[in-house]
């Protein structure tokens, strides 16, 4: 039953992806955009990924999709027509998607239990996380204990993006400033 | 937007139970899914409601860029501190286990702290951006 | 291998060739930002597909006796910490985009290139 699921919100993945590459009106690309996010978040739940399926929900179909929103409007709501055809573009992404078929080839089939990535650390999360760290979930024990350093360096990273935009956009401040110069003369 | 009165109204409802949830995700993200990330993001978006119902100048009032800058830098000290603190203790940098009495404790503590340090980087900058590009003026207007 | 234990794989690299091609071959920079989600996405995919345990539940312990199988929670957590670093990596492009727009008063790529070619 699970595999039908997963395989139907698969296909809906393609579609809403091919149909974001064709579709010339940012604002609707955008909206497949969004959508495209939710569908992957559903294929998440079924497959097991509850805490990265809520980020996808929250983020991707969230945040991400309104800051393309909002820079859309700022911009053009349009996309020019290229005056080329796509056709090295198009022989490029097949022959490099044919390769990386051919990489995944011996790959673990899906929900394979004996598959590589199983074996080496995993183990020692899920077995001794409850008494080594405590917390039920196991997702945040590893997030916030056993890798905290990686956590700290995504927390910075997050922050120095927050600091960029400071530096690209300002925070809208500049005219609030001049409003309250000019009630200060008045 | 003072003329969308159903939205007003329906926003005004919402927003409180938005960051509720928000809380209930920070600090149950130990027992269910959920944590920092998800919580900031949720939180943050409930104040992106608010903007976009009473505008720019409303919220500002509410949360002000020097409030966002001063959270998002104090999330990233919580999280550092709280590693400098078990060092201090006796420990290696986020060596929660040092941070109690007993070892679980400790890890239940430290875990608490870099949470909130998370939750609170991740709102602020969420804020910061869409404060930024909707302070931004329209330049063909 | 089998199609259906592979399908996972193949699509991600489909969607992952769709954002290729979008990132490759359009011009409209907010385009091409859509394009690179999408690409991120996928690889998220590829990673949780990765992680999953046939007949596993989410890596939440269960209560109560008996062995549990549960999902790896290790891609879980690389995934959750790329998805928000993603988000803010993409808020950054967005404001280039917006300071390109003011600049050159356009975001397709030839226009910015003839523009800086005159210049």
């Amino acid at each position: 039953m699970d595999i039908f699921i997963d395989i139907i919100l698969l296909t809906l993945l393609s579609a809403t992806a091919l149909a974001v590459a064709r579709i010339r009106k940012l604002f609707c690309a955008i909206m497949m955009f969004g959508i495209f996010s939710l569908v992957s978040a559903c294929l998440f739940v079924t497959m097991d990924a509850v805490d990265v399926a809520f980020t996808e929900a929250a983020v991707g179909t969230g945040i991400a999709t309104i800051l393309m929103l909002a820079t859309m409007a700022l911009t053009s709501t349009e996309e020019k027509r290229p005056p080329y055809q796509p056709l090295v573009a198009l022989l490029v992404v097949v022959v490099t998607g044919s390769v990386l078929v051919y990489g995944t080839m011996d790959l673990p089939d899906y929900g394979d239990p004996m598959a590589p990535i199983h074996q080496h650390v995993a183990p020692r999360y899920i077995q001794q996380s409850p008494e080594e760290v405590g917390p039920p979930n196991m997702v945040t024990s590893v997030l916030a204990s056993y890798r905290g350093f990686d956590t700290l360096g995504e927390t910075a990273v997050i922050f120095t993006a927050g600091l960029s935009i400071y530096a690209l956009l300002g925070l809208g401040r500049r005219e609030n400033r001049d409003h309250i110069v000019e009630d200060d003369h008045a | 937007m003072h003329d969308h009165l159903i939205l007003r109204i329906i926003a005004k409802m919402f927003i409180p139970f938005i960051l509720l949830f928000a809380l209930y995700v920070q600090f149950h993200g130990d027992y269910g899914p959920g944590g920092g990330f998800q919580a900031g993001v949720i939180f943050a978006s409930a104040l992106i409601l608010y903007t976009l119902i009473f505008g720019l100048e409303t919220a500002m009032r509410v949360v002000s860029p020097t409030a966002l800058r001063i959270l998002a830098a104090s999330g990233v000290l919580i999280y550092g501190g709280t590693g400098v603190l078990c060092m201090l203790r006796g420990g290696n940098f986020l060596e929660y286990s040092m941070l109690a009495a007993t070892p679980l404790a400790g890890q239940h503590l430290g875990i608490f702290l870099i949470e909130l340090g998370v939750g609170t980087t991740v709102f602020a900058v969420m804020v910061m951006l869409f404060y930024g590009f909707s302070g931004r003026k329209d330049p063909s207007s | 291998m089998n199609l259906i234990g592979h399908y996972n794989y193949l699509i991600s690299i489909f969607l992952m060739m769709v954002g290729f091609f979008v990132v490759i071959c359009r011009g409209n920079l907010i385009k091409k930002l859509i394009g690179l989600n999408i690409f991120s996405t996928s690889v998220f995919i590829l990673y949780i597909t990765m992680g999953k345990v046939a007949g596993g539940t989410a890596p939440i312990v269960v209560p109560g006796p008996g062995p549990h199988i549960y999902t790896n929670p290790l891609p879980h957590v690389l995934i959750l910490t790329a998805i928000v670093v993603g988000v803010a990596t993409t808020a950054v492009g967005l404001a280039l985009t917006v300071r390109i727009k003011e600049r050159y008063g356009t975001i397709e790529e030839d226009e910015i290139r003839l523009k800086d070619e005159s210049l």
